[in-house]
């Protein structure tokens, strides 16, 4: 954890290639702690881009990322520490039972007291009964709940979220955002519903053909972001 | 250390995966001996035939099960983005690398476990002796070395099933004739000071290869 007045993350200039295609075009952004920052945009526009570059993942063409201070491409190993991930693949080994699944990425993350936080998780997320089947044999929502229990399962700082509630039931919504603020967490999520996106977050940002279009300082109203996301598609 | 523990969690955790599965291994297995026994059938009935071609089909049933294991040892991390939960989890990307080198390792080795008694019964030959297993041992590091990181260069493209031994044949080749040539001599009953230079140039291929893919994987894995 970082100081009060540290930005949980400060994105500087950032910017990936693909080619010659610009995917972020200079992008820089600052979340700070415990804000929970929605990301909408058009597909294409940069979304997944810019959290596989937060999660470590894809290295930028140019630009720096600090998750509390820190560089992430010097103090990698540190920051990822303390940063959860959901995807819109599970990380998921689908030939081992969700109890086996939890129990690597706990030795991974050297977790004390491993087995009771992993039954707690599952039994918040409704997925107890099932621990020792399969995750092949899993729906697609009983999956994704799986890869939030995953990716909270180290009780990360920052969580960096790509369409979380795609596959989700109402119950399963409900526990996702408990499980998410009942712990001091900063958050970033990319949505496809601006309602559901600006309801759950305390800010919000639009990105338009790799570049931040809107991102005001306080929430704003929903409205001014209906209007920036509409332009943002006009400019595609 | 750290390297060390993290690359033992994720070596096990394919295993328990196999354990789970109990598809891969089998197969393999299945289809080394199939090789055998085809070869059996070709020049089995020739003794002198046998000692001179034996190391060969040895070999190169070693590659081909080698190559379906290695093939499969990347497969599963692509499945659901699984790789991408390995690179966001707070170990090195070479911590990735030795732990699956270790996993492959330890899967060519239970395959060859299986082979060698089997083709020795068949080929009626002695395989156990200390400089025979030595040289198994030392070209098995060097195969999971290359083999693990063009398993994980492979698995990004389409055809991987074919580009990896495009891939990975031409690399290996240096490490496959000495072994054959070693193997060849323990065969014809020298001893291990007619081995070394063989030696030599597989324990050499090792070291290179292995430094080499442990420094690269990390480019690797993030393009």
């Amino acid at each position: 954890m970082g100081h009060a007045d540290q930005p949980a993350i400060e994105i500087n200039n950032l910017t990936r290639f693909f080619g010659s295609f610009k995917a972020l075009n200079d992008i820089s952004l600052v979340v700070h702690p415990g804000e929970t920052l929605a990301i909408f945009g058009h597909n294409g526009a940069g979304k997944t881009t810019l959290l596989k570059i937060l999660s470590t993942v894809m290295k930028p063409s140019n630009g720096e990322v600090f998750f509390n201070g820190r560089n992430i491409a010097l103090e990698s190993e540190t920051v990822r520490r303390d940063l959860g991930i959901v995807s819109h693949r599970s990380f998921l080994y689908l030939n081992l039972t969700a109890y086996d699944n939890l129990a690597f990425y706990g030795r991974l993350y050297n977790i004390d007291n491993r087995s009771q936080r992993i039954k707690e998780l599952l039994e918040r997320l409704n997925l107890k009964a099932r621990m020792h089947d399969k995750v092949s044999t899993f729906s697609r929502g009983m999956q994704q709940r799986l890869a939030i229990a995953r990716a909270l399962l180290h009780r990360p700082g920052i969580v960096l979220l790509d369409e979380p509630e795609s596959g989700l039931d109402i119950k399963a919504l409900d526990t996702l955002w408990q499980l998410l603020k009942e712990e001091d967490r900063t958050i970033v999520f990319t949505h496809h519903s601006l309602e559901r996106g600006f309801a759950t977050s305390s800010r919000v940002a639009v990105l338009s053909r790799g570049k931040i279009a809107y991102c005001p300082e306080n929430k704003g109203s929903f409205s001014e972001l209906h209007q920036a996301y509409s332009l943002s598609l006009e400019a595609m | 250390m750290k390297e060390l523990r993290a690359a033992f969690i994720i070596a096990t955790k394919d295993i328990l995966t196999e354990i789970r599965t109990r598809e891969v291994l089998t197969s393999i297995v299945v289809f080394a001996i199939l090789v055998i026994v085809i070869f059996n059938f070709a020049f089995g009935g020739d003794e002198r035939a046998v000692k001179t071609v034996a190391p060969g089909i040895l070999w190169a049933t070693f590659a081909f099960s080698g190559i379906l294991s290695l093939n499969r040892s990347f497969m599963m991390e692509k499945e659901e983005d699984c790789i991408e939960g390995l690179m966001v989890s707070p170990i090195s990307r070479e911590a990735i690398y030795l732990g699956k080198f270790a996993g492959n390792l330890f899967f060519i080795l239970l395959i060859q476990l299986v082979v060698i008694p089997v083709f020795s019964l068949l080929f009626n030959l002695w395989l156990f002796s200390f400089e025979f297993i030595l040289v198994t041992l030392m070209a098995t590091l060097g195969f999971a070395a290359v083999g693990t990181l063009f398993s994980a260069m492979a698995v990004n493209t389409r055809a991987r099933e074919l580009i990896l031994p495009v891939l990975f044949f031409p690399i290996v080749t240096p490490v496959i004739i000495a072994a054959v040539n070693a193997s060849l001599l323990i065969l014809e009953g020298k001893g291990f000071s007619a081995i070394t230079d063989w030696l030599g140039i597989i324990a050499a291929f090792f070291v290179i290869f292995f430094v080499a893919s442990y420094l690269v994987f990390c480019f690797i894995i993030e393009e």
